[in-house]
């Protein structure tokens, strides 16, 4: 009975909106983020900074923008990677123009544009669905990196065709160390999941998931299929955007367009799938199995004294990956994050199975 | 006996066909401010085409509808929605993934206007709003008797809840017509009685018009004002319950060849 809810009276339905109703969740953040913000970097080396958590938080950012598409609107998405690439480019374009802007208002501007991209992608699935979407997502990914490529103009005619991102500072501080970059990181992967979140919870939310659950029947009830859906691709290719543009900016210290290509988008959408389809709290889950998963792979047969090579921990992955997501998409298409809903319901059950 | 006077919406000479299929051959009837409509008829006899059409999701290619004196032939369901019609479907149409309370707040959605940006940082007119059609919407669920399942996702519930959720939903939009299409197909006498009372009061209630599929005749004649009875797509007959009752075409349709 560690987990529930007795004597937790919501005097108003202010109070029972709110993010975490529950006293325990609430605790449960608190102490999550205290974690994020003041252990991890107090004590995190500079490497497991700099190569497992900036990474974590930004694709975690991507994986919450595809699941806005995917996951709440029920649009499925393969051109994730292209959209990230939308990002860094225009992150690239704007910082390399605008040296003096601020680097957050860079992030914002890139995650615009590539909203902008996204409602032009999103126009088809006005009229398609499904598989055929997924298709139609494709190739964007395809043609946008392709674009991307294909024009010097978007990597200011550089010949190499791989450019280091500009350094950044913010408010004369500048971004440069493992520590700083990630406490930017953590700031605007924060905020962005708060305002997602709260988006997902309002009538805008509910439109998506109305579509989702059944377009006829939330056009009847009002819901303009056209705004519904384009708004989705919007938010999504938003977060995503700026995903690239960080990815690009703090973790990679360059930009290029094949760190964005379509193994990428898979990577991504395993990630929601894994998490939780429909769950802003399931993206961060998935996006840390799937990233941790090869780590562990590499590092446990090894623990136990057994010695397998690179290629057997390739393969291993690959197979590892594919029975989770058949197994996801069977059995639990809500994810990871649906299991520890269903852990929660247990725990305020306990000991008292019924 | 209760009198209506004033025509809230007419339909005129309605014809509808898929194909060589008719699914409704000139159709005329008139639904009453203020009443209970029964429409009446055997399986495929075209009922549920006919709400199709009113609230725009079926183009009829002849005929012309008048709701609240504007004529027109036809209009997409997202203006039906926002000219006050709502409906419930045959087939229950709830978002299965979304909670009971959820679902009902779906329907306030054309009343609800904060934008993307003060919904992220759920602002103070967001949030404000947020409540105040929350208000609205527990006053839907009390109405309905459905407090205990508000958190429950909607896959989740028997039929017959399922159904009365889904009233919940088209009651939130506070429509001026509501269209009903066999509210109580697959529910038991109790539950029949309950889904009896919900629609009589809401009628009485909030003064809301009533359009109502239904087979068992019982019901019917219980809860409406007014039947029209449907064969084949065309109109066999309109008029009060006893009337209808007493027809002897009704009376051949329903005991004849088939049904
Ligand atoms: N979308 C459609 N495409 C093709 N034919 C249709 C369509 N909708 C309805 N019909 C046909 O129109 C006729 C009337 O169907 P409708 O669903 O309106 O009947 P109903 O009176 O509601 O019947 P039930 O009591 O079984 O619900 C049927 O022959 C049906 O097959
Ligand atoms: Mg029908």
């Amino acid at each position: 009975m560690l987990y529930r809810e007795a004597g937790q009276f919501k005097t108003s339905y202010a109070a029972d909106q709110a993010i975490f109703p529950l006293a325990q969740d609430r605790i449960g953040m608190a102490i999550i983020l205290a974690v994020a913000f003041i252990a991890i970097p107090a004590v995190a080396n500079e490497y497991w900074l700099q190569t497992i958590m900036i990474p974590f938080l930004i694709l975690s950012l991507a994986a919450l923008g595809l699941n806005v598409l995917t996951g709440y609107a029920g649009q499925l998405s393969l051109g994730t990677g292209g959209f990230m690439a939308v990002g860094a480019f225009a992150a690239y374009k704007f910082a390399t123009a605008f040296p003096e802007m601020n680097i957050i208002v860079v992030f914002l501007i890139s995650g615009l544009i590539s909203a902008a991209v996204g409602i032009v992608f999103g126009v088809p699935s006005l009229r398609i669905k499904g598989f055929y979407l997924a298709v139609a997502t494709l190739a964007a990914q395809f043609f946008l990196l392709w674009l991307l490529v294909k024009y010097p103009w978007f990597y200011n005619y550089d010949p190499s065709g791989v450019i280091s991102a500009p350094p950044i500072d913010i408010f004369g501080f500048a971004i440069d160390t493992a520590v700083s970059k990630y406490m930017l990181t953590l700031i605007i992967v924060s905020v962005l999941a708060l305002a997602t979140k709260n988006l997902v919870r309002s009538h805008i939310g509910r439109g998506w998931m109305a579509i989702r659950d059944m377009d006829i029947a939330a056009e009847i009830i009002g819901f303009r299929p056209l705004t519904t859906k384009l708004s989705a691709f919007a938010v999504s290719s938003f977060l995503v955007g700026v995903a690239g543009a960080m990815y690009a900016f703090l973790y990679l210290g360059s930009v290029e367009a094949a760190a964005f290509d379509i193994t990428t988008s898979f990577n991504i959408l395993f990630m929601v799938i894994v998490g939780g389809l429909g769950s802003v709290l399931g993206s961060f889950i998935g996006a840390a199995f799937i990233l941790t998963l090869p780590i562990f792979l590499d590092n446990f047969p090894r623990m136990l004294g057994f010695e397998i090579s690179v290629e057997t921990v390739t393969h291993l992955q690959f197979m590892i990956f594919g029975a989770l997501i058949i197994f996801f998409l069977i059995v639990e298409p809500h994810g990871l994050a649906r299991l520890w809903t269903i852990t929660k319901e247990k725990l305020r059950a306990w000991p008292f199975p019924y | 006996m209760r009198e209506f006077n004033e025509t809230l919406l007419s339909v005129e000479n309605i014809s509808l066909s898929f194909g060589a299929v008719k699914a409704l051959t000139n159709i005329s009837f008139e639904i009453k401010k203020g009443e209970v409509l029964a429409i009446i008829g055997p399986n495929g006899a075209g009922k549920t085409s006919m709400l199709n059409v009113i609230n725009g999701f079926y183009h009829p290619q002849e005929g012309v509808i008048t709701f609240r004196g504007e004529k027109r032939r036809q209009m997409k369901p997202y203006d039906a929605a926002r000219q006050g019609i709502a409906r419930t479907f045959q087939n229950v149409a709830l978002f299965k993934g979304m909670s009971t309370l959820d679902n009902i707040m779906t329907g306030r959605n054309l009343k609800m206007k904060s934008n993307i940006l003060s919904a992220a940082f759920y602002l103070g007119p967001a949030k404000r709003e947020e409540i105040e059609h929350r208000a609205v919407v527990e006053e839907i669920i009390d109405f309905l008797e459905i407090q205990a399942i508000r958190k429950t996702p909607v896959g989740r519930l028997p039929y017959g809840l399922q159904k009365r959720v889904e009233l919940g939903r088209a009651l939130a939009a506070e429509p001026d017509l509501l269209l009903l299409d066999e509210p109580m197909a697959g529910m038991n006498l109790e539950e029949k009685q309950d889904m009896s009372r919900f629609i009589l009061d809401v009628n009485d209630q909030f003064g809301t018009t009533i359009a109502l599929i239904e087979h068992d005749m019982g019901v019917v004649m219980d809860i409406s004002d007014r039947v029209v009875v449907l064969d084949y797509g065309r109109k066999l007959a309109d008029g009060t319950p006893d009337e209808v009752k007493n027809n002897q075409e009704v009376i051949e349709a329903y005991l004849g060849v088939g049904h």
